[in-house]
């Protein structure tokens, strides 16, 4: 086995998701087939290759910074689920 | 009238035979008539449709797309109205502004009629993972559109709207316009701008077009093509007129054959389609060569690590808090975002953030992510070698035509690896195109795909349109849906 369902457990609280002991069995299940098959990547010798994370020669995208106008207030509350007008209303942090 | 191509639309439009509303009107009659079967709308914006195509006929404007109206993806923000992203997590939740895209659409005088279904957060490559309805095949009830852009493909097919907008992260414009017979463009990464799209995983996702023919998709490309302030990874680059790159002709131009891209557990009728297609090409004067991408075998463990880590970061956004569906009941900040997360999200989105997270999770990094990146690398490194001996590579889009929905939905790794045609060109950066080639014994459409070096979305609309010339199947269209 490539993971545990105590990894999953452990995995799913760090991503903020709730599972059911079925659900936590099932999805073991499903990753540990998909990690086997990534372990594919084994087979390389990658020493001194170095790592993709943009597929273009790019440097930083800087801009002149102006002054501009931003998102105003109401419309930038007006999808969330509650907001006083001001702020949006979460349940409360610390006890 | 709702089965014109845009270029015919405009013509008539020009010549005063046609109105805009009357277009818009046909659009919405087919939609009413057919969608029902189709199931490619997840909303409509009928009143506003009709509204601009009224304005659209009072005032001319010079905008290549004046007066035509098409639809998009609902991972396109669209100011005032409903963007969902195939999810219920975002059930509800409109906008406040539009894409970059969204905008040149409108500054074109593009009318958007609605938005398109897809795999909830543009995971899938069937449209079953759509928290809301599953489209279906327009060439045959029952089988799937491909995904996740499987609304955009199946709209443009059953000429539920004249062009549609998609999005690609490893396929998912070529795949559903291959099973669903329209032609799709995944732009060179960095050609089209992301603002307002919805993200997936950001090192891959690109927008492009779906449409009914190759002329169309250079001209929607014209359209939504160039940098944008606002998209920090938009290249700095001239836009060409990707219209003018459709001559007849392909004298001089060198297409490679990758043979890995032949392997087991090709459809001999696919493979027999892309391979007649490919003789049209050497008829149209193209000179054609066998290439090699020898690390194609590893692209869909690299893609299934590299996607699920930068989706699990960009879906962390989702928290209940600023957009979307919150769960009223829990009474701690922590609750709140598990109950939320947990009762929004499907099973596959779900799957992948726990994979990411996972691949990204400490002591796993290097064994996962960073090894992804450098196989990446290597992927990246096989196209660039193909394109000092060619200026495009051909080869099938998906291993086989649409399958039955249904099948293969409890196996996600057996879906994940009918992904492996279509991933290589977003791990790549580069630009693929999927155009209709031919049909199996039982009538479902099939694709090829071109695929060239970054920027060089002319050569492959230039061969596609060729082969379209030559194919004979730009014409045929599914029937019995009304």
């Amino acid at each position: 086995m490539k993971i545990s369902k105590k990894e999953v457990e452990r995995v799913a609280q760090l991503a903020r998701l709730d599972m059911s002991t079925d659900e936590v069995e099932k999805v073991t299940r499903q990753l540990d087939s998909i990690l086997q098959y990534v372990a594919k990547l084994d087979e390389l010798d990658t020493t001194g290759v170095a790592v993709t994370t943009h597929t273009q020669e790019v440097v930083n995208a800087f801009r002149d910074d102006e002054v501009r106008d931003s998102l105003p207030r109401e419309k930038a509350l007006a999808a969330g689920p509650r907001h006083n007008d001001a702020t949006f209303i979460v349940p409360k942090v610390i006890g | 009238m709702h089965s014109l191509t845009i270029g015919g639309a405009r013509k008539q439009l020009a010549n005063g035979e046609i109105t805009s509303t009357a277009l818009v009107e046909s659009a919405l009659a087919r939609i009413d008539a057919v969608d029902g079967r189709i199931k490619a709308y997840l909303s409509l914006d009928r009143d506003g449709a009709l509204a601009a195509a009224e304005q659209a006929d009072k005032k001319k404007g010079s905008g290549v797309l004046h007066g035509i109206p098409v639809a998009v993806k609902d991972v396109l923000c669209t100011q005032n109205m409903p963007t969902t992203c195939g999810s219920k997590i975002l059930e509800g939740f409109i906008p406040p502004y539009d894409a970059t895209v969204i905008e040149k659409l409108h500054d074109a005088g593009a009318i958007i009629l609605g938005k398109l279904a897809m795999d909830e957060f543009a995971m899938g490559s069937t449209n079953e993972n759509c928290a809301f309805q599953v489209p279906e095949n327009p060439w045959k009830a029952g089988y799937v559109t491909g995904g996740s852009s499987g609304g955009s493909a199946a709209a443009v097919a059953a000429d539920l709207c004249f062009a549609s907008l998609g999005s690609d992260t490893g396929g998912s414009i070529r795949q559903p316009a291959s099973l669903c017979g329209v032609v799709g463009l995944k732009p060179t990464y960095g050609r089209v701008s992301r603002y307002g799209l919805v993200a997936f995983a950001s090192s891959l996702d690109q927008v492009g077009p779906l449409t009914k023919d190759v002329s169309d998709c250079a001209l929607i490309m014209n359209v939504i093509a160039g940098h944008d302030g606002r998209d920090s990874t938009s290249i700095r680059r001239e836009v060409p007129d990707f219209a003018g790159a459709l001559t007849d002709g392909l004298q001089g131009v060198r297409i490679g054959v990758p043979r890995e891209y032949f392997g087991e557990g090709m459809d001999p009728e696919v493979e027999k389609a892309v391979r007649g297609g490919i003789e049209m090409l050497r008829e149209a004067g193209a000179q054609i060569i066998d290439v090699s991408l020898p690390h194609t075998e590893y692209c869909v463990a690299v893609y299934y690590l590299i996607a699920p880590a930068e989706a699990s970061s960009n879906l962390a956004r989702f928290d209940g808090v600023r957009f979307g569906y919150r769960d009223m009941e829990s009474d701690s900040l922590i609750d709140m975002y598990r109950q939320t997360r947990s009762q929004g999200f499907g099973d596959e989105v779900k799957r992948r953030i726990l994979i990411g997270t996972y691949a990204l999770s400490a002591g796993y990094y290097d064994a996962y992510y960073k090894k992804a990146s450098q196989v990446r690398t290597l992927i990246k490194d096989d196209f660039s070698a193909a394109f000092t001996e060619c200026d495009l590579v051909v080869s099938p889009v998906t291993p086989t035509p649409a399958w039955k929905i249904g099948e293969n939905a409890d196996d996600p790794l057996a879906l994940y690896l009918s992904d492996i045609l279509t991933i290589s060109a977003n791990l790549a950066g580069i630009p693929g195109l999927s155009v209709p080639c031919g049909f199996s014994s039982d009538g479902l459409p099939i694709g090829m795909q071109m695929q060239a070096a970054h920027f060089n979305e002319e050569i492959l609309l230039k061969a596609a349109w060729n082969l379209e010339q030559r194919a004979g199947v730009v014409d045929k269209k599914p029937v019995g849906l009304d």
